[in-house]
């Protein structure tokens, strides 16, 4: 009885955390008629999938949907291969390299976004790459990249160097250390690597925005925004149930990341 | 081919050379990483802190030259830009002290046993797991004049995004709700790291509630406090996609923050060196605040 004023407030959180969740996913499941009423309610008179149905018939939907996912696997595996040396590196070795790098890591965090996209656009267009997935690969990989470095090398450290030496007491050499060694237990921090740049990419906004001019090129968050007018009710419904859907991706890996989450390994990242 | 000629004996292999050839594999295995971020963000930073002072436009036949501070000349009589970074300061001030105060309070109600805390803590992180863009559309949904569920709860008749005096706070709240799991999630881990000696000690002394966060939660916390909100509001000047999605910088640039004021300055009339002009002034202004509060901060604390 004691803990009421506690109870109160944590169902008031959780309130004002889900309601948003709560609405889009009831006007994911209304019907167009619905929709059109001027009392909308939390509970749907007659749930319906139609709107997840209509919004796999949307071509436009379906193609950005695909374009997301080439951008989003290309620019994933480019990052952890472009990033899995470095990393190795950074964990193994000291200088004033290191020392960079890290220090990178860190103000890439708090970039501001404005500085680098105008020439950034400016750098692609003279690279005829203005327009293209690929650029938008290129420019996603950069971005993603110190925070996968930062990750990875973290993941790169907790691989005891004594295995290694001992590795190399038995006549390996660094190579075939690695490969024999580090690699099979460096497995399951390149599959995280890997699914967080795969959300960075996948969830992406502001550079697709810049890069992407032609609708038949957008990728997903684009053409979600550019699906309903400021004012068309009819639309809502299916926007809703494609927003839905556009977030499963997310959802897997947090659900897989959950525990790491809690246990506050993220909180220790970004406090760098 | 001169290293391999003699090769030492294996028990002369941890020579001084050691250092420079770890040097070089370093750099071996640095070059694939550093190659994309030479040329596609350090690269352009500089280049786009040079652009400030130029006149670059994105016409084809405009041929660029250097201006001096001219721009910044310009920018400081820009009264559009000022009353954006003044909306901009609004917005990112008040989302990082709600945000702050909001998430302290969840913290510490997740940090307590109590029943339904694991659908908490999964509700909390959940506005992290989505797409910006997603998190938009949502409160287009949740704000919509008609088919939203806000008017209808309060009984009211605003169209919330479209209104003079309602889009800020509007997108202000959205702001708090999609930035809570980050700082809840420090703050979190700053109260787990709080040594329970010191509250028993606290009983000890008989002290209640209240005094045991004023006198022993808060002054531990600080730190991770500091350096949460540090972020939040870093990230909040940086805010580009929610308020894009929600409101476009609208009604009449009333919520025209100042990394939208900028975006449109390049790409949509394609003034370049103004735009990387008013990213330098705002870099600055962010920077100096910053400076400001982290200095407060270190003198309080000494």
């Amino acid at each position: 009885m004691k803990k009421i004023p506690q109870y109160a407030a944590l169902l008031a959180y959780m309130v004002f955390l889900a309601f948003p969740l709560v609405w889009l996913l009831s006007t994911a499941l209304k019907t167009p008629q619905e929709m059109a009423n001027l009392h909308p309610t939390w509970i749907p008179d007659r749930p319906t999938l139609a709107n997840f149905s209509d919004a796999f018939g949307e071509q436009d939907l379906v193609g950005a949907g695909l374009r997301s996912l080439i951008v989003a696997l290309s620019s994933s595996v480019l990052t952890v291969a472009v990033s899995l040396p470095a990393s190795y590196a950074l964990a193994r070795y000291k200088g004033v390299l290191k020392r960079v790098a890290l220090g990178w890591v860190l103000v890439s965090q708090v970039f501001p976004f404005i500085l680098i996209i105008i020439p950034l656009f400016m750098v692609l267009k003279q690279l005829d790459l203005v327009n293209t997935l690929f650029g938008l690969v290129v420019v996603h990989v950069t971005f993603t990249l110190p925070f996968a470095l930062w990750m990875l090398q973290g993941y790169v450290r907790s691989v005891p160097r004594e295995l290694e030496e001992a590795a190399a007491m038995d006549g390996a050499t660094r190579l075939r250390s690695i490969i024999s060694i580090v690699a099979p237990l460096l497995a399951p921090g390149v599959v995280a690597t890997l699914l967080f740049s795969f959300i960075s990419s996948w969830n992406e906004f502001l550079f697709a925005l810049v890069v992407l001019k032609d609708p038949d090129v957008m990728t997903l968050p684009l053409t979600l925004v550019r699906f309903t007018g400021p004012e068309g009710v009819s639309r809502l419904g299916p926007l809703a149930a494609a927003s839905l859907m556009a977030t499963i991706p997310s959802l897997i890996f947090f659900a897989i990341i959950q525990r790491r989450l809690r246990s506050g390994l993220m909180a220790g990242a970004v406090k760098g | 081919m001169t290293a391999t000629a003699t090769r030492p004996p294996q028990t002369r292999r941890r020579r001084p050379s050691g250092v420079s050839r770890q040097n070089r594999e370093m750099w071996v295995l640095m070059l694939p990483a550093l190659v994309p971020v030479l040329l596609f963000s350090v690269g352009p930073l500089l280049y786009g802190i040079g652009l400030a002072f130029t006149d670059a436009e994105s016409g084809r036949n405009h041929v660029t030259s250097f201006v001096g501070l001219e721009n910044f000349g310009t920018l400081l009589a820009d009264e559009e830009f000022w009353a954006s970074i003044r909306i901009g300061l609004i917005w990112a001030v008040s989302v990082t002290v709600l945000q702050f105060l909001a998430s302290l309070g969840l913290a510490l109600l997740l940090n307590q046993k109590l029943w339904l805390r694991g659908l908490a803590r999964v509700l909390a992180v959940v506005p992290w797991a989505m797409p910006p863009v997603v998190i938009g559309l949502m409160w287009r949904l949740v704000y919509h004049p008609d088919a939203g569920i806000v008017n209808t709860t309060f009984g009211t008749d605003i169209n919330w995004l479209a209104d003079f005096s309602w889009a800020l706070p509007a997108i202000i709240v959205m702001g708090v709700w999609s930035g809570m799991p980050q700082t809840t999630i420090v703050l979190l881990a700053g109260l787990q790291g709080i040594p329970k000696e010191l509250y028993e000690a606290g009983e000890v002394d008989g002290a209640a509630t209240w005094r045991k966060f004023w006198s022993i939660t808060l002054p531990q916390l600080r730190p991770v406090i500091v350096t949460i909100t540090s972020l939040d509001f870093v990230w909040n000047v940086n805010q580009f996609t929610l308020v894009y999605v929600l409101t476009q910088g609208g009604p009449g640039g009333r919520t025209r923050l100042p990394m939208l004021f900028a975006y449109e300055e390049a790409f949509r009339y394609g003034f370049f060196g103004y735009a990387a002009t008013m990213g330098v002034t705002i870099v600055i202004v962010v920077l100096g605040l910053l400076g400001f509060y982290l200095w407060r901060q270190m003198r309080e604390a000494s």
